[in-house]
C-alpha cells in the first residue's frame, strides 16, 4: 500500500504479511511512516493505492477481529469519563446500538483492568492517571474487544517501569493464546527482547522478518540511516504534479 | 429626523414601549412616545405607507431578531398596575396566573434540553456551532414564507413549514462549516464566522423583500420571529415539551454513541461507528434546540443556554453522565430563577435574565466547583506546594545529619539528638531564610521537629523517621535512573527533584525490590514501621 | 415599474440582452445617495478588513463575531453617561454629540479588551477550549447591555436596535455639517487610515506574534500586550462600522475578505492589501446589486412591488459571493483549477503510457511500424477512459510525437521515440531503485515505477543512474534504455 498526505506519499509500497500468532515490531526514525501505515490499515487515513486484508479477508469484513490502541496524546484527556467508562469503549460494538452500558458489561471492563493492573483505578477520572496508567486504559480497551489482532501505535511510550512489564505481560499472553499483535516500537534495545518478529520501516519497508534474522547491525543502519533523499525528491514531484 | 423616528418605531416594534430611537449616526432624538402594547403588524403597514424611501431603510432589524423580545414575559405578567414587591413575588412563586405557568414550564424546559445537547456540543469542541446554526436559519424561514405564500397565498406562516426551511438552512450552515474547514485553505474559526454572516446577511435581504410581498401578511411572520411579543403561549410550550422529550429521548438512548464520539472520533471510526452520521444527528438536534429557543429568548442568547451549562456542569464532576445531568440542571435552573426574576421587575428581559442567571452559576461552579473549580484547584496546589516543601526540609535535615554523623545510616537516637541550625539548613538548597522558616514552621505544627533555642531545631521522633523514608525514596529513585534511565549522573538530582514528589506507589514497589538487591550506599529502614518496609 | 416588468419570450438572446439592458436602466437611477451609501460602506469595509485579516490569520475569526456583540454595553453605558453629564449640566446639548462619539470609542475599547482579557481569563482558570469561553463571556456581556439599556435615563429610553444596528441607507444621509461628504465617510475613512498606519508600523511584531508568539516573547516583543492592542483597534473599528452598517456586515466584513485574500494568495502583503480590495468590491458590487437584482428576479416572480433588498445584506452576500468565487478559480488553490490540472495531468499520464506502450511493443518486436491501433490502445489500457485516451492520441499526433498511417495503426515519430525512450529508461531505473531499497517481490515493481515514472525528469534520472552505478538491466533483465545526448 502507499499512503499519501497532501498527496506526499509518506509510506512507499509497502508489502508486508504479517505472520498470524506472533509479536511483531514495526521499527523506524521519527517520520518514517509508522503510525501513517497503522492508520491506513485501520481505515483511518485514505491509501493512494493497495489493499489491507486481515486474516484472508478484507479489513472491512474482519472489522470486529481487530482492536487498536491509538497514541495516548490522541484524545483530550479532561474528558469527564472514568478508566473504566473508556474501557468500556471497547464493548460499545458488542453492547450494540441504543443499550446501555449494563452491569455484565461494566464486570468485563473491571476484569480487563485488573488484567493491566488497574482494578483499583477503575473509578478514578482519566485525567487524575499517570501517562503509563492512561496507556493501560488504552490496552484494557483493546483486550476487552478480545479481537485477534491488535494494532498498538507506540504503547511504549514515555510509561514507567511497572506499566512497560504490564504491558509486555499482556502482549505474551496475547501471544499465547493465539492472538497477533504489530506494535510500533521506538525502543531499540528492548525490540530483541519483546518482539518474535520485526519489520523495519522508514517510508519504505526496508526489512522484515523474524527478529533473529532481521534485526541485525546492516538493517538498522539502512532504516535509520537517513531518508532516502530520491524518495523525498520524487515524493515531491509527485506532490506538484497532481 | 423622521427617517429615524420611522426606524425606531420598525424597529421598536418588538415590544418596545416608550423607545426614543437612538439614530444611526448617533444623535439622540427628543420625542417620548407615549404607545401602549400595540399590535405590531399596523406599525409596519403604516411605516411602509408613510414614506417611500422606505423601502431602501427597511432594511431587516437584525437587532430584534438577536435579541429575542425584551420584556415580553414581563409585558404578560406585569401587565396590571404593578402591586408592591413582595405580593408581586408571592404571585409569581405560587404560580396563580395561567401565563405565568406556561412561561415557567416553556423556559425551563428549553433550558433544560439546551444544557444536555450543549453537552455533547461541548465536548465536541464545537460551542460556537450554535451561533452559526441560529444566524444561518435566517433565510430559511424568509425562503419557506416565500415558497408557502407563493404555492397557495395566505399561507406563507404555517409554522412547521416554517421550522422545517429554519431546520434545513440551519443544518445547511452547519455543514458548510465542516465543508469549508475540510476542503479548503480556511480553518474552522473563520468558516464559521463567514457562514454566519453570510447567511445572516442573506436572510436580511430576504426579509426586506419579504414585508414587501403583497398581502402576505409578512409582518406578522416577523413579529413571529421575534419571539412572539405577546409572550409564550401554551401551544409553544407544548412544542418545547415535544421538542424536549424527543431530544431527551434520543440523548438517552445514544448516550454511549455519542460519549464515544465525542471523547475519541478516530476510535469510533477504527470500531465502525458512523462517526459523520453521528455528528450530522448532534449537529441537528443543536439545530433542533436552537430554532425552537430562539422564538423565546432570542438567538445570542439561545447560545448562551447551550454553552454556559455544559461549561458550568463540568466543574462539579468528572462524569460525563452526571455532567449532562447537572448541565440540564444548570440550564434548568437559569432559566426557572431568570424568569421569575424577570417577572418581578419591570423592564428586565426575560431572554437577558436568564443568560445572566446562568452566567451567576457559571461564575458560582468556576470558583466553588468541587472537581475543577479554582478554589479546589488552588487549596490543592497549595497542600503540593506544602508537601514538596515538607519533603525538601526532611531531606534536607537527613541529609545534614549524615553528614555530621560518620556512621552512613544514622540511627532514629542520632538523628533526633542532632541539632540542626538555620543556617546549615539555607546552605543545602537554594532557598531563601523566610520560606525556610515558613516550611519549619509548618514541620513543628506538624510535630515532624521541634525548636530548641534560637534558630536551631531538632527532629522530632515521626520526623526521624519519615526523613529517613524521604531519603530512603528519593536514593532509590536516583538510583533507579542511573540504572536504567542512561541519564548522565550529574543530572540525576535535579529529576530525582522532580520526579520524587509524583512518584506513585506501585513504583516504589517496584524500585523496593531493586533495593533487596542493593545494599550499598541506601539507607536501610531501621524497622518495620517505617513507611518504606511496611507494604 | 411597468417598465421592468416580465415579458415572458422564447428567444433566449433578447432575454439575456433584455436583462442587460434591464440591469443598466435599473442602474441609471443611480443618485447621488447611492454614490454615498456605496463610498461609506467601501470606506467602511475597508477598515474592517485590516484587522479582521489579523483576526483570521490568528485563528480568532469568532472574535469577530464576539466584540460585535459585547460592544453593546459599552455602547449603552457611553450613551447614559452622556445623557447624564447633559443632565448634570456639564456640558450643553451641543457639545453632547462630540463626547458622545468619544466615549463610544473609549466604550468600545474598554469593552473590547475586557471581553478578551475575560475570555482568556476564564478559559486559563476553568481550563476550558476557547470556543466554549468566548461563548460565555460574550453571551453574558451582550446579555448586560440588553439589561442596561433598559435603564431609566430621565425616562427617555434607548432602542437597542438602533444603538446597536445602525442602517447604512440611513447613516449615508447625515452629512458632515457645511460639506456635503456624508459624515461615515469621514469618521470610517479615518478609522481606515488609524488602521492602516498601526498596521504598516507594527507588521513584523504583527506578524511575528501571529505565527509565533512564544518565539515573539522570547525576542521581548510582547505578544499578548499586541493580542490586547488588536483587540482594541478591532473594538474601536467594529463600534465605527456597525453605526454605519450595522452588525451584520461587520462581521462579514472582518472575516470574509481576509478569507477571500488567503483563497487567491500566500503571501502575507498580498492578503492584507486583497482583503481591503476584496472589501472595497464587495460594499460597491453589495449596493449595485441591491438596486438591481431583487428587482431582476422578484418582478419575473410576479412580485413587481418589491424594488430593493437592504444593502447591508446584500453586501454579506455578495462577500460571500465573491469567496465561492474564490473557491472555485483560485490559480492555486481554486477547485477549478485543480479540475483542469487534474485532467491534464491525466492526460499527459495517458499519452506518455501510449508511448511506452509503442516503444515497448518496437522493442520486443523489433518491428516498425507497429500495428497498433486507437481501439487497441483502449482495449490495452484499462483504467483509462476511451474519451481521455483519443484525446490523449489527438494531442500525441498534433505535437508530432506519433503518426498515424493510412491504415490506422500508430507509429512513433522519432521525436515521439526519444520522449518514450526517457519514459521507460524512467520506469526502468526507478524499477532497478526500488528493487535495491524496497523489500518488495519483483512482480510488485512495475506497479509503482508505472505511477511515478512521468515525474522522474533528467535530473532524477541522472541522480538515480549514479546511485545505482549506471546499471544497464532493470531487475526483469530489461535493458535500460541509454540517455541520449541532445
Amino acid at each position: 500500500m502507499t499512503v499519501a498526505y497532501h498527496r506526499r506519499p509518506v509510506i512507499w509500497d509497502i508489502d508486508y504479511d504479517a505472520p498470524a500468532g506472533e509479536l511483531i515490531a514495526i521499527v523506524g526514525p521519527n517520520g518514517a511512516g509508522k503510525s501513517t501505515l497503522i492508520k491506513a490499515a485501520l481505515d483511518l487515513v485514505p491509501k493512494v493505492s493497495g489493499e489491507v486484508h486481515v486474516f484472508g479477508q478484507p479489513y472491512e469484513e474482519q472489522r470486529s477481529r481487530v482492536a487498536y490502541v491509538p497514541q495516548r496524546t490522541s484524545v483530550d484527556w479532561d474528558f469527564p469519563v472514568s478508566a473504566q467508562d473508556v474501557v468500556a469503549m471497547g464493548l460499545y460494538g458488542k453492547i450494540g446500538w441504543f443499550w446501555p452500558v449494563s452491569r455484565k458489561w461494566r464486570k468485563e471492563a473491571r476484569e480487563a483492568l485488573d488484567r493491566v493492573g488497574l482494578a483499583d483505578f477503575a473509578r478514578r477520572q482519566i485525567s487524575q492517571l499517570s501517562g503509563g496508567q492512561q496507556q493501560r486504559v488504552f490496552l484494557a480497551r483493546a483486550l476487552v474487544q478480545q479481537a485477534d489482532l491488535y494494532l498498538m501505535d507506540e504503547p511504549f511510550a514515555g510509561v514507567d517501569a511497572a506499566t512497560e512489564r504490564a504491558i509486555l505481560q499482556v502482549l505474551r499472553d496475547l501471544r499465547s493464546t493465539g492472538k497477533t499483535a504489530l506494535v510500533v516500537h521506538h525502543d531499540l534495545q528492548t525490540v530483541a527482547d519483546y518482539f518474535d518478529h520485526v519489520l523495519l520501516l522508514n517510508m519504505r519497508l526496508v526489512a522484515s522478518g523474524p527478529t533473529t534474522e532481521v534485526f541485525t547491525e546492516e538493517n538498522l543502519r539502512r532504516t535509520y540511516g537517513g531518508r532516502l533523499a530520491l524518495l523525498d525528491q520524487v515524493g515531491t514531484r509527485l506532490a506538484e504534479g497532481q | 429626523m423622521s427617517v429615524a423616528l420611522i426606524l425606531g418605531l420598525l424597529l421598536g416594534a418588538g415590544g418596545v414601549q416608550n423607545a426614543i430611537p437612538f439614530v444611526p449616526n448617533l444623535r439622540l432624538g427628543t420625542h417620548a412616545l407615549e404607545t401602549p402594547f400595540r399590535e405590531p403588524e399596523e406599525t409596519v403597514v403604516s411605516v411602509v405607507k408613510l414614506e417611500k424611501r422606505s423601502s431602501q431603510t427597511g432594511a431587516f432589524p437584525s437587532g430584534v431578531w438577536e435579541q429575542g423580545s425584551p420584556g415580553s414575559i414581563h409585558s404578560v405578567l406585569a401587565q396590571k398596575p404593578t402591586p408592591p414587591l413582595l405580593s408581586r413575588l408571592w404571585r409569581v412563586l405560587s404560580l396563580r396566573d395561567y401565563n405565568t405557568r406556561v412561561v415557567l414550564l416553556g423556559t425551563t424546559m428549553l433550558g433544560i434540553t439546551a444544557g444536555i445537547v450543549g453537552t455533547f456540543m461541548l465536548l465536541r469542541k464545537r460551542a460556537l456551532v450554535g451561533d452559526v446554526v441560529g444566524h444561518s436559519a435566517l433565510p430559511g424561514i424568509a425562503i419557506a414564507f416565500l415558497v408557502m405564500e407563493g404555492l397557495s397565498p395566505g399561507t406563507g406562516k404555517w409554522l412547521p413549514g416554517l421550522l422545517a426551511g429554519a431546520f434545513a438552512f440551519g443544518l445547511a450552515g452547519a455543514v458548510s462549516v465542516m465543508l469549508i474547514d475540510k476542503y479548503s485553505r480556511i480553518k474552522a474559526d473563520a468558516a464559521m464566522a463567514m457562514t454566519l454572516s453570510v447567511f445572516y446577511g442573506l436572510g436580511a435581504a430576504l426579509f426586506t423583500i419579504v414585508q414587501k410581498v403583497p398581502g402576505g401578511n409578512a409582518a406578522g411572520l416577523k413579529t413571529y420571529l421575534n419571539g412572539k411579543t405577546a409572550s409564550l403561549i401554551a401551544d409553544d410550550v407544548w412544542l418545547f415539551v415535544g421538542v424536549a422529550a424527543v431530544v431527551l429521548t434520543l440523548t438517552m438512548l445514544l448516550m454511549k454513541e455519542l460519549t464515544i464520539l465525542c471523547f475519541d472520533d478516530q476510535f469510533a471510526a477504527a470500531e465502525g461507528w458512523p462517526v459523520f452520521w453521528l455528528d450530522t444527528l448532534l449537529i441537528g438536534l443543536v439545530v433542533t434546540v436552537t430554532i425552537i429557543g430562539m422564538q423565546s429568548v432570542g438567538l445570542i442568547l439561545v447560545v448562551a443556554t447551550l454553552i454556559i451549562p455544559p461549561a458550568s456542569a463540568r466543574f462539579w464532576t468528572d462524569d460525563i453522565r452526571r455532567m449532562t445531568l447537572g448541565a440540564g440542571l444548570v440550564g434548568g435552573m437559569s432559566s426557572f430563577f431568570g424568569t421569575i426574576i424577570s417577572a418581578l421587575f419591570p423592564r428586565m428581559a426575560a431572554g437577558a435574565v436568564i443568560v445572566l442567571t446562568g452566567a451567576f452559576l457559571f461564575a458560582l461552579s468556576l470558583l466553588f466547583g468541587t472537581k475543577r473549580g479554582v478554589v479546589i484547584h488552588w487549596w490543592q496546589q497549595r497542600k503540593l506546594r506544602q508537601d514538596v516543601g515538607r519533603v525538601d526540609l526532611l531531606r534536607a535535615s537527613f541529609e545534614l545529619i549524615e553528614y555530621a554523623v560518620s556512621d552512613p545510616t544514622p540511627t532514629s537516637e542520632e538523628m533526633v539528638a542532632h541539632e540542626i541550625p538555620l543556617g546549615d539548613l539555607i546552605s543545602m538548597r537554594a532557598w531563601d531564610a523566610a520560606s525556610l522558616r515558613r516550611l519549619i514552621g509548618t514541620a513543628v505544627r506538624d510535630d515532624l521537629m521541634r525548636p530548641t533555642s534560637g534558630d536551631v531545631w531538632r527532629l522530632t521522633e515521626s520526623g526521624a523517621e519519615e526523613a529517613r523514608r524521604i531519603a530512603r525514596n528519593h536514593r532509590l529513585w536516583e538510583m533507579y535512573l542511573m540504572q536504567y534511565a542512561h541519564i548522565a549522573p550529574s543530572h540525576v538530582d535535579r529529576d530525582a527533584d522532580l520526579i520524587e514528589h509524583v512518584l506513585d506507589p506501585e513504583l516504589i514497589a517496584e524500585l523496593e525490590h531493586q533495593l533487596d538487591h542493593m545494599e550499598d550506599n541506601v539507607p536501610v529502614s531501621s524497622h518495620a514501621t517505617s513507611g518504606s518496609s511496611s507494604d | 415599474m411597468q417598465r421592468v416588468g416580465a415579458r415572458p419570450t422564447d428567444d433566449v438572446c433578447q432575454t439575456k440582452s433584455i436583462m442587460i439592458h434591464e440591469f443598466f436602466q435599473l442602474l441609471s437611477g443611480w443618485s447621488s445617495l447611492d454614490t454615498a451609501i456605496a463610498g461609506s460602506a467601501a470606506l467602511t469595509a475597508m477598515s474592517c478588513a485590516l484587522p479582521g485579516a489579523w483576526l483570521v490569520l490568528r485563528k480568532h475569526s469568532m472574535m469577530g463575531d464576539a466584540l460585535s456583540h459585547s460592544a453593546l454595553p459599552g455602547v449603552v453605558m457611553a450613551f447614559l453617561f452622556a445623557v447624564s453629564m447633559k443632565q448634570a449640566g456639564w456640558i450643553s446639548e451641543a457639545q453632547k454629540d462630540a463626547f458622545l462619539q468619544v466615549f463610544l470609542f473609549v466604550g468600545a475599547v474598554v469593552v473590547g479588551v475586557g471581553t478578551a482579557w475575560l475570555t482568556e481569563w476564564v478559559q486559563r482558570l476553568g481550563r476550558l477550549d476557547s470556543g466554549a469561553s468566548l461563548g460565555v463571556v460574550f453571551t453574558a456581556v451582550f446579555a448586560l447591555g440588553l439589561l442596561l439599556i433598559r435603564l431609566d435615563v430621565d425616562d427617555v429610553h434607548i432602542d437597542v436596535d438602533c444603538v446597536l444596528f445602525g442602517i447604512i441607507e440611513t447613516a449615508a444621509l447625515q452629512t458632515v455639517p457645511g460639506t456635503s461628504i456624508p459624515e461615515p465617510v469621514l469618521v470610517n475613512g479615518a478609522i481606515f487610515l488609524i488602521n492602516l498606519l498601526l498596521m504598516v508600523l507594527f507588521y513584523k511584531e504583527l506578524k511575528l506574534a501571529a505565527f509565533d508568539p512564544g518565539l515573539a516573547t522570547s525576542l521581548g516583543i510582547p505578544a499578548r500586550g499586541i493580542h490586547y492592542g488588536l483587540m482594541a483597534v478591532t473594538a474601536m473599528t467594529v463600534v465605527a462600522a456597525f453605526t454605519t452598517v450595522g452588525s451584520i456586515l461587520v462581521i462579514g466584513l472582518l472575516i470574509i475578505p481576509a478569507a477571500t485574500a488567503l483563497m487567491l494568495s500566500e503571501r502575507l502583503k498580498v492578503v492584507l492589501a486583497l482583503s481591503v480590495g476584496v472589501a472595497a468590491l464587495s460594499a460597491v458590487l453589495g449596493h449595485v446589486l441591491t438596486l438591481t437584482l431583487p428587482r431582476m428576479i422578484f418582478s419575473r416572480l410576479g412580485y413587481p412591488t418589491i424594488e430593493d433588498a437592504g444593502t447591508a445584506g446584500m453586501m454579506s452576500v455578495t462577500a460571500g459571493m465573491l469567496f465561492l468565487a474564490a473557491l472555485f478559480l483560485s490559480p492555486r488553490h481554486g477547485v477549478i483549477s485543480k479540475l483542469i490540472h487534474r485532467l491534464r495531468l491525466g492526460q499527459k499520464i495517458a499519452g506518455d503510457d501510449i508511448l511506452g506502450l509503442l516503444f515497448r511493443f518496437e522493442e520486443q518486436t523489433a518491428i516498425r511500424p507497429t500495428d497498433i491501433t486507437v481501439p487497441d490502445l483502449v482495449a490495452k489500457q484499462n483504467g483509462i477512459s476511451p474519451w481521455l485516451m483519443s484525446l490523449s492520441v489527438r494531442r500525441l499526433l498534433r505535437g508530432d510525437y506519433v503518426s498515424r498511417q493510412t491504415t490506422g495503426e500508430l507509429i512513433l515519430t522519432e521525436r515521439g521515440r526519444e520522449s518514450a525512450k526517457s519514459l521507460v529508461r524512467a520506469h526502468r531505473l526507478w524499477e532497478a531503485y526500488m528493487a535495491k531499497h524496497f523489500e518488495l517481490p519483483d512482480d510488485h515493481l512495475h506497479e509503482t515505477a508505472h505511477r511515478v515514472e512521468h515525474f522522474i525528469d533528467d535530473d532524477i534520472q541522472n541522480r538515480l543512474q549514479t546511485e545505482l552505478e549506471s546499471p544497464e538491466m532493470d531487475p526483469h533483465g530489461k535493458s535500460i534504455p541509454e540517455k541520449t545526448e541532445p
